[in-house]
């Protein structure tokens, strides 16, 4: 075990060390071939580019909560819902929508920051078990507060037309990828600092990163809200590109694909966040494919569910790491023998 | 008053359920270190083949039975083939291959049965006996009381009276010493997981009926909910399972009761984050030494 540790570790530090490309000129990169892409592609690819560049916000601050900072969350599906449900009510109100998404963002970040400050107390089941919990109670809060969110059937977003000069969804595309590349680029230039090492330290030991002067909580609570921001900032785009929202687009399924996504690719690695949501959003196409040509409606969602559910637990117990650790096979075999605890 | 007193046996009743579910979850708690998050989804899994054994049979207990026994059987199975292969040296990585579960269970369920709810008679009558114009009590208010107060003496008696119960406590107490002395382990937590898994899916099997019916997400806030209970208990404590789970049920009733059932999931959100911050070792805990 400590063997994997230690090459784990060591790989680790040759990946930073190789990895010396400034995050600006990936997002530049990024923003070229998005834009590349959204004048080649046809307007239901262009449009599954988009959904790409909404999951990429939230897969991207999750896995930095979860991989950087060890803390599981299962909620984030009901950030994303919180997100989306305040660009709706806003937008519905003032019909601003960069406004709208700004203070979508901060009613997440703030409502983050409620649950992070909880979160910072719990450690391991205990907090999955409250954001599970968190996930759980969206449906409810709809229904109690009918009036607001009109229950299941959930509200219409009011939207502008998009600029003349281009589609539907070339707008819708330019706007989620712009979402998701502020996002990375954020966060890239954040774990990359003091903030990533102390993240880090928490992550490995608390009792010898309070040693070294990190204030474990608040740590905690920051890494949560930054990965509460990148949530809401995905429910409000979810909400432009759907047009709608409700308490059905955000299930607790959601949150658990969320957390797939982040596991296959490699839990931390933001390269692994992008993986995830570019798989968030194939492996439901082609399952329907697949559902379609079976001609059977009941296998189209649940073909995905099930693929989904398998890939997470083949993942644990194969490769930890994720995919992109899959290169160093093998590396134990699985004796019997539980750690003391 | 009448109303009050309803909901205080109808709270009880609940209760008695997710008591018997906290209790599933305390078991594997003390037996692995894992809380299994896939517990709703087997029960849920365990139910319908309970209910469709019923239907083909025509007999509601010929299926109560299937269920448990399938119950067993799950939690074996999933103990040997997924769960005994988990990496522990991260308490994450135990729940995020249950939440894989969940997710493989809820879409094979799914493609199987459909994703609506079915309808899942109750085998007894759920009108309550009236004894001097106050409702109190149904037939299957007494069924599950019965059945889940069976479980707790059972299991009490499995764990102190019967070798294979010190066993089983030896062996989640001190694996490497019990393994030296010549008890198998991995049988015992093998063991562990069925007995919980069962216990889980006699839970769902009485729960259902009172609930909208079968779904593959049936479960959901009845997990929450019997999470809660095992956490006010401590998560350690089955006597502290049991006490959490009434505790849960009666609240739940009086808030159902009182300001509308869309109100419950809230409220057990809200019990759950003050025990979590407030009593983060359960309501019956002795106060322990700081680990930092």
């Amino acid at each position: 075990m400590t063997a994997l540790q230690d090459r784990a570790g060591t790989k680790a530090t040759d990946r930073t060390k190789a990895k010396k490309i400034s995050p600006w000129l990936v997002v530049v990169a990024g923003a070229i071939i998005v834009v590349a892409l959204t004048y080649t592609l046809p307007p239901f690819r262009t449009y599954q580019l988009a959904t790409v560049g909404a999951y990429l916000c939230v897969t991207a601050g999750l896995t930095v909560l979860t991989g950087l900072n060890g803390q599981l969350s299962l909620g984030h599906g009901a950030l994303m819902a919180t997100g989306a449900y305040t660009l709706a009510l806003w937008q519905n109100k003032f019909n601003l929508l960069p406004v709208g998404i700004l203070v979508a963002v901060l009613v997440t970040t703030a409502v983050g920051a409620v649950i992070g400050l909880a979160a910072a107390r719990l450690r391991g089941p205990y907090l999955a078990g409250l954001t599970l919990a968190v996930a759980v109670v969206v449906p409810s809060i709809t229904s109690t507060f009918d009036e607001t969110f009109n229950s299941d059937q959930g509200l219409s977003v009011m939207l502008n037309p998009p600029p003349e000069s281009m589609t539907n969804e070339q707008w819708q595309a330019w706007l989620c990828w712009g979402g998701a590349l502020v996002t990375v680029l954020v966060l890239a230039l954040l774990t990359r600092g003091r903030f990533g090492r102390d993240m880090k330290a928490v992550r490995d030991d608390e009792t010898a990163a309070r040693l070294a002067g990190i204030s474990v909580a608040r740590t905690q609570v920051a890494a949560f809200v930054v990965s509460a921001a990148c949530a809401g900032l995905a429910g409000a785009l979810f909400a432009v590109i759907a047009q709608s929202v409700s308490p059905g687009a955000f299930p607790l399924t959601l949150s658990l694909f969320l957390l797939m996504a982040i596991v296959i690719g490699g839990l931390g690695r933001l390269s692994g966040a992008l993986i995830g949501a570019v798989l968030l959003v194939a492996l439901p196409a082609v399952a329907h494919e697949i559902g379609e040509a079976a001609g059977s409606q009941r296998l189209e969602g649940n073909l995905a569910l099930t693929f989904f559910g398998v890939v997470l637990v083949v993942v644990m117990l194969a490769a930890p790491g994720g995919l992109a650790s899959l290169r160093v096979p093998f590396t134990k075999s699985i004796p019997f023998k539980k750690k003391g605890h | 008053m009448d109303r009050f007193v309803f909901l205080t046996f109808d709270g009880l009743s609940r209760g008695a359920v997710y008591a018997a579910f906290a209790l599933a979850l305390v078991l594997i708690w003390r037996a692995a270190r894992i809380v299994n998050f896939a517990q709703g989804a087997m029960a849920v899994a365990t139910a319908y083949v309970g209910y469709s054994v019923a239907d083909a049979t025509g007999s509601y207990w010929l299926g109560f039975l299937v269920a448990v026994v399938a119950g067993l059987l799950l939690g074996a199975g999933v103990e040997r083939v997924v769960m005994r292969f988990v990496d522990h040296s991260s308490p994450l990585n135990g729940v995020v291959v249950a939440l894989g579960l969940v997710l493989i269970i809820q879409g094979v369920l799914g493609m199987i049965y459909g994703n609506e709810f079915r309808p899942a008679e109750a085998p007894l009558s759920r009108d309550a006996f009236e004894i001097g114009g106050i409702a109190l009590l149904s037939r299957y208010d007494l069924f599950v009381f019965g059945a889940v107060g069976a479980v707790v003496v059972l299991l009490t008696l499995l764990f102190t009276r019967t070798p294979t119960g010190l066993r089983m406590r030896a062996a989640a107490f001190a694996p490497d010493v019990s393994r030296l002395l010549g008890v198998p382990v991995g049988g015992m937590l093998t063991l562990g997981w069925a007995l919980a898994a069962g216990v889980g899916s006699l839970a769902g099997m009485l729960v259902i009926p009172t609930e909208l019916g079968l779904h593959p997400t049936a479960m959901d806030i009845v997990f929450i909910s019997a999470f809660t209970a095992a956490v006010l208990g401590g998560l350690d404590s089955p006597i502290g399972a049991v006490l959490g789970g009434l505790l849960v049920g009666l609240l739940l009733s009086y808030i159902s009761g009182y300001l509308g059932a869309t109100v419950a999931p809230m409220a057990v959100l809200a019990l759950l984050v003050i025990v979590l911050l407030s009593r983060p070792d359960g309501l019956f805990a002795r106060s322990k030494a700081r680990t930092a």
